[in-house]
Order: C-alpha cells, then sequence, then structure tokens
C-alpha cells in the first residue's frame, strides 16, 4: 500500500517509540501466511516518529501537507470498495509548503480506544493501521503500518455448566455436560456423555469445534463455517449407564474470542458439536454454542519489562480500560 | 482476584454404571441375513427367491425372529415405498442387470451362480443399512417387508408406533 507513480522523490516510514520493548504478536494474513505485528491493547497510546527521507539531495518535495492517521476498520471481502471505519483519528504534522532536506516528525495519539480485537477471516477483516501520508498535486505518497490488537477479558462470574438430555425418541437418549459455558483460549474443556439408551450401533463418537463466520444484514447473511477441530472421544459401541469422558485441549487450535455482531457487521461464533456415528456411517449430532475469551498474561511481581508496561496499561487511563472491560462483561453474558 | 494457574481437568462425576447394564445384552441387537437363493420355475418364467431372517430385540419390532422369502422385485418395492414416504436417503440396490436378461448369451444370465451371489451380497447389505435407520424403522412397508409372510401391495401405508 505505498508507492504509486513513477520514482519516488521521498521515501516515508514510520517508527514506534517503543518498537524495542513492546511485544509482537503472530496474525495471519488474508492468504494464510503468518507475520508478526507490534501489540496494543485498547486505551494504550500510539506513539512515534515519520521519518521523510528525500532520494535526491538537492531537490526540493512541494507538497500539500503531511499529516498522519490512526484507523481502525472493517473490510467485507464481497464490498472491498466500501471500508467501515469505526476509529479515525488524524494528526497534522506539516502544513502545505516545501522539504529541502529530510525530516522527522514526532506523533502521538493519546489513549486510543481500541474497541475490538483484529481480525482476518474467510470474508471480513478487522484491521487497525497508522498511515502516514504525503499529500502533492498528482500523486500522494503514503505508507501503512499494521498493528494487531486484542481485547482480554478476566474470569467471568457467571459460568454455568451446559448439561442437556437430548436423543431421538425409542432410539438414542444421551445426556451431555461441559463443564463451563464461557471458556478462555488456553482453557480445557472437561465434559462427559451419558448414554441413557442405545438402540443404534454405534460406532464411535467425536467431538467438533466448528467456528461460524456471519458477514451482512438482513437479507443477504452469510455464514461461513469452518471446523477448526475433530477430536474423537470413544471408539467402539457403547451401552445403557456408560459414560464417556471429555478433556479437550483448547490451546493447540487456532481459535479467536467469540465475537459478537462487532460494529453490526460481523460475528464469530464457536459451537461444540457432539457427532455419534453408526455401523453405516450414519451421523447424529448435537451442536452447542460455547464463548470463547481471551485471557490476559499473569503479572508477575517481579519488575520484568513486561510488567511495568502491563502496569501502566491498567493504571494509564482509568477511564477507558473500565469501558473495555464493561463491553467484555457484557460480550460475555 | 487470585486466579488459578492450572486448570482443572479431573472427569465429571458420573453415575456408575448398573452390572445388568454392563454386561446383559445390548439394546441394539439386529441382525438381518439374506441366503439360501432359489430359483423356481421354468424357462423364461424363471426367477429366484432369498430367504431374509431377522433376529432383533428391538421393541420396534413385533417378532423378535422371523423368516420370510423375497424375490428381487420385492426389494424394488421396498425401496420405492421408503422413497416416496419416508425422509430417508435409500441407499442403492445391486444392479438390475437387464443385460443379462437379453437372450443370445453365452451362460446362464441372471441365473449364473456368481450373479445370484454378488446379488445376495448386495441386498443384504441394502436390507441391513435401512433396517438400522431409526426413521426406517418407523415405516409400515419395512415390517410387511421382513415380517408378513406375503407382501400385500394394496396395503395402506403409514406409520409404525412403538
Amino acid at each position: 500500500m505505498s508507492f504509486f507513480g513513477f520514482g519516488q522523490t521521498a521515501e516515508i516510514d514510520i517508527v514506534l517509540n517503543d518498537a524495542e520493548t513492546r511485544k509482537k504478536a503472530e496474525h495471519k494474513t488474508e492468504d494464510g501466511k503468518k507475520d508478526k505485528y507490534f501489540l496494543f491493547y485498547d486505551g494504550e497510546t500510539v506513539s512515534g516518529k515519520v521519518n521523510v527521507t528525500l532520494k535526491i539531495p538537492g531537490k526540493r518535495l512541494e507538497h500539500y501537507g503531511i499529516k498522519i492517521e490512526f484507523v481502525g476498520q472493517i473490510e467485507l471481502y464481497y464490498d472491498r470498495g466500501n471500508h467501515h471505519e469505526f476509529v479515525s483519528l488524524v494528526k497534522d504534522l506539516a502544513r502545505p509548503g516545501e522539504l529541502s532536506q529530510s525530516q522527522t516528525f514526532d506523533f502521538e495519539f493519546t489513549h486510543v480506544e481500541k474497541p475490538y480485537e483484529s481480525y482476518t477471516g474467510q470474508n471480513v477483516k478487522l484491521r487497525y493501521f497508522l498511515r502516514a501520508t504525503i499529500s502533492r498535486r498528482l500523486n500522494d505518497i503514503s505508507k501503512e503500518m499494521d498493528i494487531v490488537v486484542q481485547t482480554l477479558c478476566s474470569y467471568p462470574e457467571l459460568n454455568s455448566s451446559i448439561k442437556m438430555e437430548v436423543g431421538i425418541e425409542d432410539c438414542l437418549h444421551i445426556e451431555f455436560e461441559y463443564n463451563k459455558s464461557k471458556y478462555h483460549l488456553r482453557d480445557v474443556i472437561v465434559g462427559k456423555i451419558y448414554f441413557l439408551l442405545v438402540r443404534i450401533k454405534i460406532k464411535h463418537m467425536e467431538i467438533d469445534i466448528i467456528k461460524r463466520e456471519t458477514t451482512g444484514t438482513g437479507p443477504s447473511v452469510y455464514h461461513e463455517n469452518d471446523t477448526i477441530a475433530k477430536y474423537e472421544i470413544m471408539d467402539g459401541a457403547p451401552v445403557r449407564g456408560e459414560s464417556i469422558p471429555i478433556r479437550l485441549f483448547l490451546a493447540g487450535y487456532e481459535l479467536t474470542p467469540t465475537m459478537r455482531d462487532i460494529n453490526k457487521k460481523f460475528s464469530v461464533r464457536y459451537y461444540l458439536n457432539l457427532v455419534l456415528i453408526d455401523e453405516e456411517e450414519r451421523r447424529y449430532f448435537k451442536q452447542q454454542e460455547i464463548t470463547l475469551w481471551r485471557k490476559g498474561d499473569i503479572v508477575r511481581r517481579s519488575m520484568s519489562q513486561q510488567a511495568t508496561i502491563a502496569a501502566q496499561r491498567f493504571e494509564g487511563s482509568n477511564s477507558e480500560s473500565a469501558s473495555a472491560s464493561a463491553q467484555a462483561k457484557e460480550e460475555n453474558n | 482476584m487470585s486466579e488459578p494457574t492450572v486448570a482443572d481437568t479431573r472427569r465429571l462425576n458420573s453415575k456408575p454404571q448398573d452390572l445388568t447394564d454392563a454386561y446383559g445384552p445390548p439394546s441394539n441387537f439386529l441382525e438381518i441375513d439374506v441366503y439360501d437363493p432359489q430359483t423356481i420355475g421354468v424357462g423364461r418364467n424363471r426367477f429366484t427367491t432369498y430367504e431374509v431372517r431377522m433376529r432383533t430385540n428391538l421393541p420396534i419390532f413385533k417378532l423378535k425372529e422371523s423368516c420370510v422369502r423375497r424375490r428381487y422385485s420385492d426389494f424394488e418395492w421396498l425401496k420405492n415405498e421408503l422413497e416416496r414416504d419416508s425422509k430417508i436417503v435409500v441407499p442403492p440396490l445391486p444392479g438390475k442387470a437387464l443385460k443379462r436378461q437379453l437372450p443370445f448369451r453365452g451362460d446362464e444370465g441372471i441365473f449364473e451362480e456368481s450373479f445370484i451371489e454378488e446379488r445376495r451380497a448386495g441386498l443384504e447389505q441394502f436390507i441391513n443399512r435401512i433396517a438400522g435407520h431409526p426413521l426406517a424403522q418407523n415405516e409400515r412397508c419395512l415390517h410387511i417387508f421382513l415380517q408378513e409372510e406375503s407382501i400385500d401391495r394394496n396395503y395402506i401405508p403409514g406409520k409404525v408406533r412403538q
């Protein structure tokens, strides 16, 4: 997203002030590759420098203004032209004029609200980035720097177990139980399947994790289902009274937190699918939604760099972090 | 608030299983054999019948043991009835083998031993697949096919209740 036109007279790049200390997070790009980006949380300040380097010594750079923007936007793949910006901040760095030599501009976006988590999916992308632009008569020179935002939650107050009796009348009755309804991304699903009536010939049973990405509204809603995991929990034919345990570690799978109706544009929800397969390959299944949330790392008492920064993160802006946890609570309920 | 660092992965409590359930006969016993092909009649009016024997302990079937003789067209009748009345995807029957019924063949056509064995195996797979299907078990045509001496083609289609 940077250079247009023939032969650049200037190069522009963005450097963060805390580039040395800030953690990076891995994030999948649209074409499936994994890249590392600077990690930010809601309420954190984004500050740095914009370096404008003149390529041809002696040649002045005429411009109509230099600015830097902090943008948070949602892109729907089927509607690329329209970006839905939910955060848009601008700082002017230079008024229209002339640069006779390379120059560095400082910028700071203080305590920026970043209400949603970065997400790259099958049909939609939510991203945050800094964009520095030199406006010119014919072609602007601009440079974008993507960052990754993660939304953190703490243990939900209410986290009831899921317990249900389901089946086909006179053929198959089971009672399934999962120990929680809300799991964090490195949690363990502990549960059991109890057989009350088995009149079919079951061959094996598995539990799948399904991710459903929903885009669009009203009549043009589109669901994209993706099976993230298939985990066999039973091999063989059960009889009445038998109880099959479930223990599924989530840390091994590529999961995101549950995202409900983000900016009214998309949702990402997760379901546990219990599947029983009989001798004739017929499948009997029961789907149940679970809520996934992201747990923050535990802050240790030792004064490591991370601890200092993490402490700043929560103390820096009381109003911002309070609104973030309030929204997180709402999403969990 | 102190947060646990290691998740509790202990098994959930469950009722101990009753020993008669654990070691008793399973509730899903259903076995159907298609065997003993017999070719009846002479010349052009020959046809082959197969014995269809069912043993089960499923309560939906009136008889726990039954034995009837059926021919290929009876299986076709069952397939058509189920396709029309039930919501299941009916598995395929072994082929009709029309080519084998043309004249001037070097072999016995549809009465060739190897062909009959092939067909027998296919019919056995077909009927077992259907009879185990919870939705097909409700259909009266299936019960007539498996447990009544002869198939009344003028029967009233409908569902069977336990």
